[in-house]
């Protein structure tokens, strides 16, 4: 439907129309010129020649290709499996860490515990010693897989971090939503599941999807236990060319896996904000 | 006529704001001269918050000019926020900044806007409290004062900057009954010391207390305006004898 509109009107809408034109300009031109530079600051180096061979060798970036791709997709394998996993874990922790009452000290308590020594332990020292240390105490069952091993390992370390994620998320609901909950009738458990974290997930949706795309790199540490991942695959390429350019076929891979990511947690925070600009 | 151009504070010409297909405010004229207080009324939805919110350049308009002092501000061109600094607006959810004492709140805009030394900003916050009556309550956050204690700080907070025109939007249309009276109270001193005022409001009662002049809006027109006796004791307009029997009847003609 359209309207007529008032000659001032149509004057300043076209004027803003303009206004908007020239920052598109601005910014693109500005853009522009920075890439430029930077361009011409690199490929001017003095070591840049040595650089493109060793690092930017498009026949080695071809061979390396699919076994570096072969180990991405056990990266990706590895990331579905520990972020359900994390999911899972990193919720059932932050809500153990809610519990009130005496009663469930311990609870509390060893939840508290977890989160304190799984934030705190660097990832690369939990890969080593899940990955070398389980096996080698030789119990039944324990796997030996060094992939499932270090999806056991990301498992621990994340779910800390995901858990209180999950634990603000769950305290910024309003303290009225448990009440009038409660006062409905529902028990404590029934007013988590269907009043407290349907909110607060909701509310954590773009950090928890920051952890994920952080995940998805970390992924690629599974290589120190020998896993051949994508990481391992263009190492073990490298070592036999000496040729560094597999490492940056596998960088790339990784940072186009985390691309679509990055843009589902913008669509994510655009609809939130969306949702709250309509309230 | 040239005389009372100059006079007038506010000059709303055919004003329009669409939002998405629906029209909210369909060419709207009014005039608020100095020392004046123009009263808003009509049924909810009929675009009293809008306009509001249109004059105070929150929301974009889609036709019409907003004249401030006889200058355009919804100009494109214009500056906007040099504008707003003139103006100040009384919400109807208060609006207060949580994470801030009720002297914070007030003292603000003063010092980050209008770069008043802390100290006097601080002074002229506390003497604004004592105002509304709330001396005391300086450094109370927001969460434990009462609705009407919340929008008397909230009045306070606006008449800090000074403004030019101060826009009250159903200022106690949140408030419990008994709490509407000593916002009222603070609403009528401020008019009566002089303040321009362009409101919104559902107290019939105040309107016709306080207003000089009383616009009834009716799907975003201008259905009848003129002096508070005549449109509230003796409306022409079948509309608006339509609007006040329901309002008499919900008890807010008192």
């Amino acid at each position: 439907m359209t309207h007529a509109l008032s000659p001032l009107a149509r004057e300043r809408r076209a004027y803003r129309r303009s206004r908007a034109r020239r920052s598109t300009l601005v910014a693109l031109l500005s853009t522009v010129v920075v890439a430029a530079a930077i361009g011409v600051a690199v490929t001017q180096s003095p070591g840049w020649p040595r650089v493109q061979v060793t690092f930017l060798d498009p026949a080695s970036a071809w061979r390396s290709l699919p076994t570096v791709l072969e180990g991405l997709w056990l990266n990706v394998r590895v990331l579905v499996v520990a972020e359900l996993g994390i999911l899972v874990l990193g919720l059932l922790i932050a809500v153990l860490r809610t519990l009130r009452g005496p009663v469930f000290f311990p609870v509390r308590a060893l939840a508290t515990g977890y989160v304190d020594l799984f934030r705190g332990i660097p990832l690369l020292i939990a890969l080593y010693l899940i990955g070398f240390g389980l096996p080698a105490l030789r119990l039944q069952g324990i796997p030996t897989d060094t992939a499932v091993l270090g999806c056991v390992a990301l498992i621990l370390v994340y779910s800390a971090y995901v858990a209180e994620v999950f634990r603000a998320g769950i305290e910024s609901v309003h303290p009225s939503q448990r009440a009038a909950a409660r006062s409905l009738g529902l028990t404590h458990r029934q007013s988590m599941r269907l009043v407290v974290l349907p909110q607060a997930v909701r509310r954590v949706l773009p950090p928890l999807l920051n952890d994920f795309v952080a995940l998805q790199k970390d992924c690629g540490l599974i290589s120190v236990l020998g896993a051949v991942d994508a990481i391992r695959a263009a190492q073990i390429d490298a070592a036999r060319t000496f040729n560094f350019t597999p490492y940056v076929v596998a960088g790339l891979l990784f940072v186009l896996l985390a691309i679509p990511t990055g843009r589902i947690a913008d669509a994510v925070a655009a609809r939130a904000a969306r949702r709250q600009g309509a309230q | 006529m040239k005389e009372q151009q100059a006079e007038l504070v506010l000059d709303v010409r055919g004003l329009v704001k669409r939002y998405g297909t629906t029209t909210v405010l369909d060419g709207i004229d009014i005039a608020v001269g100095a020392h004046q207080v123009v009263t808003v009324i009509g049924a909810s939805g009929s675009g009293k918050s809008t306009l509001l919110r249109c004059v105070d350049l929150l929301d974009e308009v889609d036709d019409g000019q907003i004249l401030l002092d006889g200058v355009d501000i919804s100009d494109p061109r214009a500056d906007a926020a040099a504008a707003q600094r003139r103006m100040a607006i009384v919400f109807q959810a208060f609006n207060l900044f949580p994470h801030m004492t009720a002297v914070d709140n007030i003292s603000l805009a003063p010092r980050v806007v209008h770069k008043v030394d802390p100290g006097e900003a601080h002074e002229k916050a506390l003497d604004l409290l004592h105002r509304v009556g709330l001396d005391g309550f300086a450094d109370a956050y927001p969460d434990r004062l009462s609705g009407g204690q919340q929008q008397r700080v909230a009045i306070a907070r606006a008449l800090a900057v000074r403004p030019r025109l101060l826009l009250l939007d159903e200022i106690t249309s949140a408030l419990d009954p008994e709490l509407v009276g000593e916002v009222l109270a603070i609403v009528k001193e401020v008019a009566r010391g002089g303040m321009t005022i362009l409101m919104a409001t559902h107290e019939m009662g105040f309107a016709k207390q306080v207003s000089d002049q009383v616009v009834f809006l009716d799907e975003g027109k201008v259905c009848e305006s003129g002096p508070p006796e005549r449109v509230l004791g003796d409306p022409t307009h079948p509309r608006t004898r339509q609007f006040l029997a329901r309002v008499i009847a919900a008890g807010w003609l008192t």
